[in-house]
């Protein structure tokens, strides 16, 4: 470890906002090291891939390390637990935070023992000096040592060195979870418990216009109704009662209602003509001149929109602790604890540091589902029950239905080609909605239950992020090929029918299968090999390493075998992030089978590979799935795919194969992994599809019926 | 409300709720046995799964009455915190889960699965556990643990059964 001059001192951007080092570790006399990361745990592992940086920049044993959930006011604030950036984020904070609570701690230790701090060493906490003399971090914890700022003065370990970073270490959550000890949020028993359901509007456009709550409140075990203009809850004493009082009061309420949505059968219609505000996303190069331009072609891709559909529906609990002096407590599996306390606090009008907003784990989460809408519904009845933990699990039908969607698009590309089929010039283009409107991002309050509450204002359409920051709709849709001329234009929707915000990997996922099926169709007629056609075009060294590793580690090029066909799909995500490619075999019969994903991914410095290979083993599992059987399906008042036989996922005899082979880092830093397959995946199967049975499918879920529909007259 | 009696896990409980009270709800409140998870309610996810006379059902809509007499296992029964089910120690061994809400359900099917066949193939497996849905993507670890248990109680003999 060495000093380096202050004059370089940068630090990382989570660090630079959270400056001191006692915020994010605490050494314990008793042998334990306690860490407080912003992230939390939405069942990608990432605590403990946080807890292995800290363990390596200490030189403690990884089971010293406790990870602690983040809670508001004491945890540093990271934002969002999102876009695949925890470790890059985070974990780089903490490895800057390690270092220097070791160099202090020797700092200190060598004043005790007389000698030069860069002479002692580290092993498992005990510190020692040449002469044998040792002292260890547990003898000399103190938590004033680490109330100081970060300096950036403190270089981290060397790569080279890492014993604990880089291997497979077992995830901390997961002991608990298979033995049936209360982790998940839906676990949560405070003494006084109590429960609360919700009966939401029969329709997106639904005016409640009477309401007997008499026949509710008399049911034995009923604590209160709650009625806040289309807003209705009930709380009981036991879960049991508040589900039977949560039916009574639907049957007692009566709504007008209006057609407010699309019809989903003409999506693609709505689609590309609801107003919208145009705007060139990015461009580059000049039109070819037209001589060398030997071929146009133009293609038109669909998606509907997709469910989170995770397996636990979304829960919290709050307490209102005293209604003359009150203090809220909420219990959350939201993905931002801080940004959730600000959005409660516009929604209620109290003042935030009368609100705390603990993270307590819940199930798979893969975006901006209904974790942090629950939340300010669990507050709205506690409000009603002073003094009682009010517990909130939604329904699977308004998980299914209520919570916001992946957003359907339609992406149109056009391109000119060269006389070998090069492309000269490409021109992408999207409508759809939005895909981030989380709290704190759009200007009402972006809570479900504040749409519905008297006065409430409806969230407004999904906003565009900046390329710079990943984009939206635009993720990944500016080309990853040298192309030496292209347009990326983007249609925003102003109008959101449906609620839709962030899912797993955003835009990716529809624009790399549109631009990926479109360089196979380029390919076929240019008469080239895909991957060959693709490296052609491609020049960045680890695309083509990632390019080459999963083509030749599924043994390409692949025979023409009756019904069955393989294909291929490439992207770096958010095109700064993990690079990922996919070949896939499907069989296409009656319906399509996926057999095999191979996958190879460059993600830089991998902290756990075992973790990452999970990771990208779900997403690709879980892509497939979107690929196959989703769609949320609606009729003009609302969505009716709000069960598991209306709404299919995959399940495990239909799950294919996934092999997955991490590329190594060579000395580059780390690139989250936990959405890099979901656009190459999906854009292999499709391409696969074509090569089994030769029809282009265009249009998402890869059912029979799309099939059919996709075949030449 | 009326006083109902259950057999769980070996052990007679008395519960105070009305008769028509979905089981799940019985165990995890009413029983303090968190391991059972909700997932749907409809009997259509797995989440729920306990078993019953040793079959999995779905006790998310299983009414109380209907286990009066019978005898129910769940996911707590099959084994002790520090001594999990074989199924449950192989998927920590596997790091076979991402959120591990539905591993509950997995393990009581794959724990009925392996009482009836000792030695299933992984078409068999896979059969066997679709009437469980996992979001994550962990399949096929999954699928790999449960053949892992089975190895690993065959080669541990039928001693170890008991």
């Amino acid at each position: 470890m060495t000093a380096a001059p202050e004059t370089t001192a940068t630090l990382p951007p989570s660090l630079l906002a959270n400056p001191r080092l006692g915020d994010w570790l605490r050494i314990r006399p008793d042998g334990l090291v306690e860490v407080r990361s912003g992230k939390v745990e939405i069942g990608q592992g990432v605590l403990t891939a946080l807890a292995q940086v800290v363990a390596e920049e200490l030189d403690v044993k990884f089971d010293r390390v406790r990870m602690t959930a983040a809670v508001t006011g004491t945890s540093p604030d990271e934002g969002y637990t999102a876009g695949s950036l925890s470790v890059q984020h985070s974990g780089a904070a903490l490895r800057v935070v390690g270092a220097e609570a070791r160099s202090i701690y020797l700092a200190t230790a060598a004043e005790l023992l007389h000698t030069r701090a860069d002479l002692l060493t580290v092993h498992d906490g005990l510190i020692s000096a040449p002469d044998g003399r040792c002292t260890s971090y547990w003898a000399l914890a103190q938590d004033a040592l680490l109330d100081r700022s970060a300096t950036g003065r403190v270089e981290p370990k060397s790569a080279t060195a890492y014993q604990v970073v880089g291997t497979s270490a077992p995830r901390l959550d997961l002991p608990d979870k298979l033995t049936a000890r209360p982790r998940f949020i839906h676990d949560l028993a405070p003494a006084g418990r109590c429960f609360g359901r919700i009966v939401r509007p029969p329709a997106r456009g639904a005016t409640l216009t009477a309401l007997d709550t008499g026949p509710t409140r008399a049911l034995p075990g009923v604590l209160t109704v709650v009625r806040d203009g289309n807003f209705l809850g009930v709380v009981a004493e036991r879960e049991e009662v508040a589900v039977r009082a949560a039916a009574r009061l639907r049957a007692d309420a009566t709504w007008t209602r209006q057609p407010t949505l699309p019809d989903e059968h003409d999506l693609p219609r709505f689609l590309t003509t609801a107003p919208a505000e145009t705007s060139v996303l990015a461009e580059s190069g000049a039109p070819p001149a037209p001589t060398a331009v030997a071929r146009s072609v133009t293609a038109t891709y669909h998606r509907p929109y997709l469910a989170h559909a995770s397996m636990g529906p979304s829960s919290a609990t709050a307490l209102l602790t005293d209604p003359d002096d009150p203090r809220l407590e909420v219990w959350t599996h939201s993905q931002g604890v801080y940004l959730l306390r600000r959005e409660l606090a516009r929604a209620l009008d109290l003042a935030e540091d009368r609100i705390t907003v603990r993270h307590v784990e819940g199930p798979g989460c893969y975006g901006h589902n209904g974790a942090d809408d629950v939340a300010l519904d669990a507050a709205l009845l506690a409000l009603a029950a002073p003094g009682r933990p009010v517990q909130v699990v939604w329904s699977r039908p308004d998980e299914l239905g209520w919570a916001p969607f992946g957003p359907a698009a339609v992406v149109r590309i056009a391109a000119e080609v060269d006389d070998a089929g090069a492309v000269l010039s490409w021109r992408h283009e999207i409508w759809g909605n939005g895909h981030v409107t989380r709290p704190g991002i759009v200007n009402s309050v972006g809570l479900l239950a504040a749409t519905h509450r008297a006065g409430g204002a409806p969230i407004a359409a999904a906003a565009e992020p900046p390329l710079t920051h990943g984009g939206g709709a635009g993720r990944n849709s500016v080309p990853g090929y040298d192309f030496p001329a292209y347009q990326v234009v983007n249609h925003r929707l102003l109008t959101m029918p449906l609620r839709t915000s962030a899912l797993r990997s955003l835009g990716a996922f529809v624009n790399v299968f549109a631009a990926e099926s479109f360089l196979d169709e380029l390919a076929e007629a240019a008469g080239r090999d895909p991957i060959e056609y693709r490296l052609a075009q491609l020049a960045d060294p680890r695309a083509r390493a990632v390019v080459t590793a999963a083509a030749q580690r599924s043994g390409w090029p692949h025979p023409t075998d009756d019904s069955v066909g393989h294909g291929f799909g490439y992207a770096r995500y958010k095109n700064t992030g993990a690079y990922c490619a996919v070949v896939a075999e499907v069989e296409a019969t009656h319906e399509v089978r996926v057999r095999r994903l191979t996958i190879a991914v460059d993600a830089g410095l991998v902290i756990n590979p075992d973790g990452a290979e999970n990771q990208i083993e779900g997403g690709a599992i879980q892509a497939t799935s979107w690929a196959l059987t989703e769609q949320v399906r609606f009729d003009r008042f609302t969505v009716t795919s709000d069960t598991w036989e209306s709404y299919p996922i995959l399940r495990f005899s239909q799950v294919p194969a996934v092999d997955v082979e991490l590329l190594p880092d060579n000395g580059n830093p780390s690139l989250g992994v936990g959405e890099t397959a979901q656009g190459p995946t999906v854009a292999a199967i499709a391409n696969a599809v074509y090569d089994a049975v030769g029809v282009r499918v265009r249009t998402l879920p890869l059912t029979p019926d799309q099939i059919v529909a996709a075949m030449p007259d | 409300m009326e006083t109902t009696t259950v057999l769980v896990n070996g052990q007679r409980r008395e519960v105070r709720t009305e008769p028509d009270t979905a089981l799940l709800y019985v165990l995890r409140n009413h029983l303090g046995l968190p391991g059972t998870r909700f997932g749907c309610g409809l009997g259509l996810c797995g989440a729920c799964f306990v078993l019953i006379d040793g079959r999995p059902a779905y006790s998310c809509d299983t009414p109380l009455w209907a286990v009066e007499g019978k005898q129910v296992t769940t996911v707590e029964g099959l084994g002790t915190p520090d001594r999990p089910h074989p199924v449950a120690r192989a998927i920590i061994a596997g790091q076979a889960a991402q959120c591990g809400y539905c591993t509950s359900g997995l393990v009581v099917t794959a724990a009925a699965l392996l009482a009836e066949n000792d030695h299933p193939t992984e078409a068999e497996v896979r059969t066997a556990l679709d009437r469980n849905l996992c979001r994550c993507g962990a399949h096929n670890r999954i699928v790999r643990a449960v053949l892992a248990a089975a190895a690993a109680e065959l080669r541990a003999g039928p001693a170890a059964e008991s």
